[in-house]
């Protein structure tokens, strides 16, 4: 177990390196230069120059990212060249509002989705199931950012229930933030619910066609039983799973979410730094997301051996 | 396939439907639309559905449907020709790694997981800033993520043939990897790869109109279902009809794939269900 | 009568108290658009800075008043020598800037010699190139001498760019400003809002606002809503210009459609063909109808302009009839060019809504006198790398904001590749001449050869589209330069 612990581990950090790399010599040859940006149409080249040289632009390609490396080993993710503060402290700012909209979109996701596969599970193949399981391939195909456009023209406009877009802060009131977080975490959380309940009602029915549920129920215990004490436990490991990777997914999924509701959350400000150039937070950001995902993986991976030894010996 | 177990399937009827019927309005939009989409008419601007225009106008005075219309030619396109890329490269991926196995097998499967790492949509911003939008930018973007998808799917697959008596047997009468991988493996993925696809086009809509949405997609005068909304968007309150179509075709057309692709499934791999 | 007086002292009482509790509101919540990069007015050309920044925090030795005039700031007057090259100003005593240090003549030099420094990363450090030297006289005289005459010399010191800073803040202003106006930096949530405050220890007119809030809403139709709600009672620069005839049917706001100095025009590559010659680009005017233009990009709001001056301007003449929309002309035009069937080009558009918007239409109408361009959207750092620095374009829009700008076009390699002998010479005379009559006449000849060349189809002049509470007094109604000004904002009750 040690040991396919510690090779799934190295082979993250090492797919973190090329994926470092990716980005960062991505990042260079986008065109546009953050110092002229910054210095708009009537600046003098020798301006320009001198900001260049502020942001340390100037310096070659390899020595800027190995400092930018060596900076990211010790958790230095370097400074904005617009907003010149740390890049980590930006980054700070934007999870908190990016985490909890995951975390509510994923919570109320979650909330939806396991009662309606439960639910359509218990009744295969009845009325309920078939329209239960319609609406979830509505869900499905509903875009999260059409969904949002309406949920606003309903409670923002017609309605002027919650606001339509825009984030106070924490610091200006719990509940005043919390309700513009709403309608985003409706929106995030009706394709995911979608999802999740399709996948809870395959996984339940895949267990309830084991042999020891057979058995269990040859044994006199009622469906409702069965359902509940053994199959639910057991089909909890693929709805994790995809649990774990919405979480993924969401934290860097939202980007078109916020631009709906303008949230600044992480998605917008990368967004925001690609066109300003402000590369260097792209990277910070994009590093992050995918360092998140890696781990969550290499968590999903690792959960699974433990449950699952023979996956352990095929690798 | 079995055509008569083919219809007995609701799903795959209706999925087969919808979609036969919006490769109809694209074909169609080719010869006829009920109003030129290149043609602006600024006085009759933000007109609601009317007789003269079913779905009404948007803020230029170009007819709403016509621009749907269209529009499905554009997401038809990037869709597909981005399923063509992931196919085409992640198949032979995934059957080269399991055809090797070993270290070939390995480094495959790591890249795969690095393209996996990389937050789609991001990414796709960050490809679109290299290049510029449009809808070429897009088609590579999403290329680019359906390519590990199907080269985990076809890998998977395949490394279970390799396991089943008659891929062995061709091994032991001397047939080459590459032979058994063209005449055994390939012909008996043929149908998980087909539902893979239809689900894979879907996700290419849905990601070619958050793409469009956000402005990288295709470029005007092509009208495009995202970019429709992301017009849309500011005129809400003014013009909610403007954002209310283009969002139903998109989730008829995402609706009438996953039928499809579900009701494929089933009829023809009855394992999985 | 005892009980009467009673009476009267609790109508009294309660009167006092009544208007007490309907005491004017003192806090004031602006909606901006864009988020500043960073909040230092001298290292950066973003509107975004000035519009939160420019009079309430920062002052200059002169400021632009709310009609485009000089007026005094931190210098309270000044003397201009015979030769009209050496300005002694004077300063106001007793200034402090915000982190309690002294202001005084060392700092006007500082900050000069600072922004035309070798090491300025002043973003209009050309607004300086006139300065020859700075001297300290004393601690409240400064006297400043230039190469030579300048007739913009003032109003250029008026400039955001052109603000006064303390040696001991100048490195950390992109983050927390110091200053000497009338506010105070307070807060900055990045992505939401900045928040400033009065300035208990002003030198001059205190603020009548306690406190003001400038929050970042990028969506117009967040804007909208915002206002509605009431949740920001201002928006100086609204951008949904769609939804701005709801709230001028609404009495508890007031619409105020003022100028600016933005010349949106179709930029063309002069040097480059079929551009180079006159006649298609006379063409391409004459196949743009402004009118449609201003109502499908603009909703109706913003001046047709047929040269590049501002319509407020006391020199403007319109010479919108030179260009007038004739696509019959246009098609004759461009056969006689050599271009019977029309030709393909590029269109290269920045973000901002009247680019895209405008662009849209733009290419439908060439179409129609069989011009094909391809309309490829950029954002700034590559229209700024593109069009702007490698003039590698076709076409393009954008609208100029700077106030006082004609002479980009005699200027060289800008990026027009407009190369006129004669337009130069114009702005030379300007440049030279004092006198107001003689000025005007120049800038008349100067916007008739633009007309006359089209190095550029002029389009429309940005409006400024201010939307706030009715009860709001002292917001600017024009926007001379992007500023909000809140010095002399309060609330009626």
């Amino acid at each position: 177990m040690l040991s396919y612990a510690t090779k799934r581990a190295l082979i993250a950090i090492f797919t973190l390196l090329v994926a470092s790399l990716v980005v960062f010599t991505m990042l260079e040859i986008v065109p546009g230069d953050p110092a002229r940006l910054m210095l708009g149409m009537n600046a003098t080249e020798d301006a320009v120059h001198n900001l260049q040289q502020q942001m340390g632009l100037n310096q070659p390609l390899a020595i800027r990212y190995f400092s930018w490396l060596g900076g990211l080993l010790t958790g230095d993710l370097g400074k904005s060249y617009t907003y010149s503060v740390p890049v980590f402290d930006l980054i700070k700012e934007r999870v908190a509002v990016s985490l909890p909209l995951a975390a509510i979109s994923l919570a109320l996701s979650t909330l939806i989705a396991l009662p309606v596969g439960i639910f359509a599970a218990s009744k295969r193949g009845e009325f309920s199931d078939t329209l239960a399981m319609g609406v979830a391939q509505m869900g499905v195909a509903i875009p999260n950012f059409w969904f949002a456009l309406l949920l606003v023209y309903v409670f923002a406009v017609t309605l002027r229930l919650v606001p339509a877009g825009g984030f106070p802060g924490w610091s200006a009131g719990f509940g005043v933030s919390l309700k513009s977080l709403i309608l985003p975490s409706i929106a995030l959380a009706l394709p995911q619910a979608a999802i999740l309940a399709r996948v809870t009602r395959s996984a339940l029915l895949e267990v309830l066609g084991e042999d020891y549920i057979r058995t269990a129920r040859a044994k006199g215990l009622s469906r409702r039983q069965v359902l509940y004490r053994h199959a639910l436990r057991n089909a909890l490991i693929p709805v994790l799973t995809i649990l774990g990777l919405q979480f993924a997914f969401l934290l860097a999924g939202t980007i078109i979410i916020e631009n709906v509701f303008y949230l600044p959350g992480l998605g917008r400000l990368v967004f925001q730094a690609i066109t300003q150039r402000d590369l260097i937070v792209v990277e910070g950001v994009v590093m992050l997301l995918i360092a998140t995902l890696i781990l969550v993986n290499l968590l999903v991976d690792l959960s699974y051996a433990a449950v699952d030894p023979r996956l352990r010996r095929r690798s | 396939m079995n055509i008569g177990k083919a219809l007995a399937n609701r799903s795959f009827c209706v999925g087969l439907i919808v979609t036969g019927m919006i490769a109809l309005v694209a074909l169609a939009s080719f010869v006829w639309t009920p109003y030129p989409v290149a043609a602006l008419d600024i006085a009759s601007k933000l007109k609601p559905p009317s007789a003269a225009h079913w779905l009404g106008t948007d803020h230029f005075g170009r007819d709403i449907l016509s621009m749907i219309m269209v529009g499905s030619r554009n997401s038809i396109a990037v869709a597909s020709v981005s399923v063509a890329i992931g196919a085409g490269i992640g198949v032979p991926l995934g059957l080269w790694g399991a055809a090797s196995g070993g270290y070939i097998d390995e480094v495959l499967m790591r890249f795969n997981d690095l393209v996996f790492a990389f937050p789609a949509l991001l990414s796709a911003v960050m490809i679109t800033a290299v290049f510029g939008p449009g809808a070429i930018n897009a088609i590579i973007a999403i290329g680019i993520f359906n390519i590990p998808v199907f080269a985990r799917v076809a890998r998977a697959a395949a490394l279970s043939l390799w396991s089943r008596e008659f891929v062995i047997a061709a091994g032991a009468i001397g047939k080459s990897p590459a032979r058994i991988t063209r005449d055994h493996i390939l012909p008996n993925l043929a149908s998980l790869l087909i539902v893979q696809a239809t689900i894979q086009f879907s996700l290419g809509i849905l990601a070619e109109a958050g793409l469009s949405y956000v402005g990288l997609g295709s470029q005007p005068p092509m009208p495009s279902w995202g970019r429709m909304l992301f017009e849309a968007q500011t005129m809400i309150g003014l013009a909610p009809h403007m954002a209310l179509f283009p969002g139903l075709a998109i989730v008829i057309t995402v609706l009438g794939l996953n039928l499809l692709g579900d009701g494929l499934r089933d009829v023809l791999d009855p394992r999985f269900r | 009568m005892k009980s009467w007086k009673l009476v009267i002292a609790g109508v009294a009482v309660s009167l006092v108290m009544s208007s007490a509790s309907y005491a004017a509101k003192t806090d004031l919540v602006l909606g901006i658009v864009l988020e500043p990069p960073h909040l230092d007015p001298t290292a950066g050309a973003a509107a975004a800075i000035d519009e939160i920044v420019y009079a309430n925090i920062f002052e200059g030795l002169t400021r632009i008043g709310p009609k485009g005039d000089v007026l005094p700031a931190l210098a309270e007057s000044w003397t201009q020598s015979e030769d009209g090259k050496v300005y002694t100003f004077k300063l106001h005593k007793d200034v402090k800037f915000h982190d309690g240090t002294a202001f005084d003549a060392d700092d006007v030099k500082f900050s000069l010699d600072r922004a035309r420094g070798n090491t300025s990363t002043n973003a209009q450090k050309g607004l300086f190139a006139a300065i020859d030297t700075v001297d300290v006289v004393d601690p409240s005289t400064v006297r400043v001498t230039l190469k030579q005459p300048s007739g913009d010399f003032l109003y250029n010191m008026g400039w955001g760019d052109a603000v006064i800073v303390a040696p001991e803040s100048a490195g950390t202003n992109k983050d927390k400003p110091v200053g000497t106006g009338p506010f105070k930096f307070n807060s900055w949530a990045k992505g939401s809002q900045i928040v400033i405050a009065k300035n208990p220890d002003y030198w001059g007119k205190p603020a009548l606002l306690d406190k003001a809030t400038f929050r970042v809403i990028p969506d117009p139709a967040a804007a909208t809503a915002a206002l509605l709600a009431g949740d920001v009672q201002a928006f100086p620069v609204f951008p949904s210009y769609e939804s701005i005839p709801q709230f001028q049917a609404d009495p508890r706001f007031k619409v105020v459609i003022g100028t600016t100095e933005g010349e949106t025009v179709l930029g063309m590559n002069n040097k480059k063909p079929p551009f180079d010659n006159p006649k298609v680009r006379q063409a391409v005017a004459r196949a743009i109808d402004r009118k449609s233009l201003i109502d499908g990009a603009m909703f109706g709001f913003g001046m047709p302009i047929g040269s590049f001056f501002p319509p407020h301007h006391p020199a403007y003449i319109d010479l919108t009839a030179e260009t007038a929309y004739d696509p019959e002309l246009a098609k004759k035009l461009i056969a006689e060019a050599g271009h019977p069937d029309g030709f393909k080009t590029t269109l290269k558009l920045p973000p901002p809504t009247y680019a895209r918007r405008g662009g849209e239409i733009i290419a439908a109408e060439l179409r129609e006198i069989g011009i094909e361009a391809e309309i490829i959207p950029v954002e700034w750092a590559q229209w700024l790398d593109q069009v702007f620095k490698n003039k590698d374009y076709d076409m393009t829009i954008v609208s100029h904001t700077e106030p006082n700008d004609l002479n980009i076009f005699s200027r060289d390699d800008y990026y027009f590749n407009y190369d006129s002998p004669a337009f130069k010479d114009l702005i030379k005379q300007i440049d030279a001449t004092s006198n107001g009559a003689e000025r005007t006449g120049l800038y008349q000849q100067a916007q008739k050869l633009l007309a006359k060349d089209v190095p550029a189809a002029f389009l429309f002049q940005l409006p400024k589209t201010g939307i706030w509470d009715a009860k709001i007094k002292g917001l600017w109604e024009n926007g001379p330069i992007q500023a909000n000004d809140l010095t002399a904002v309060k609330w009626l009750d």
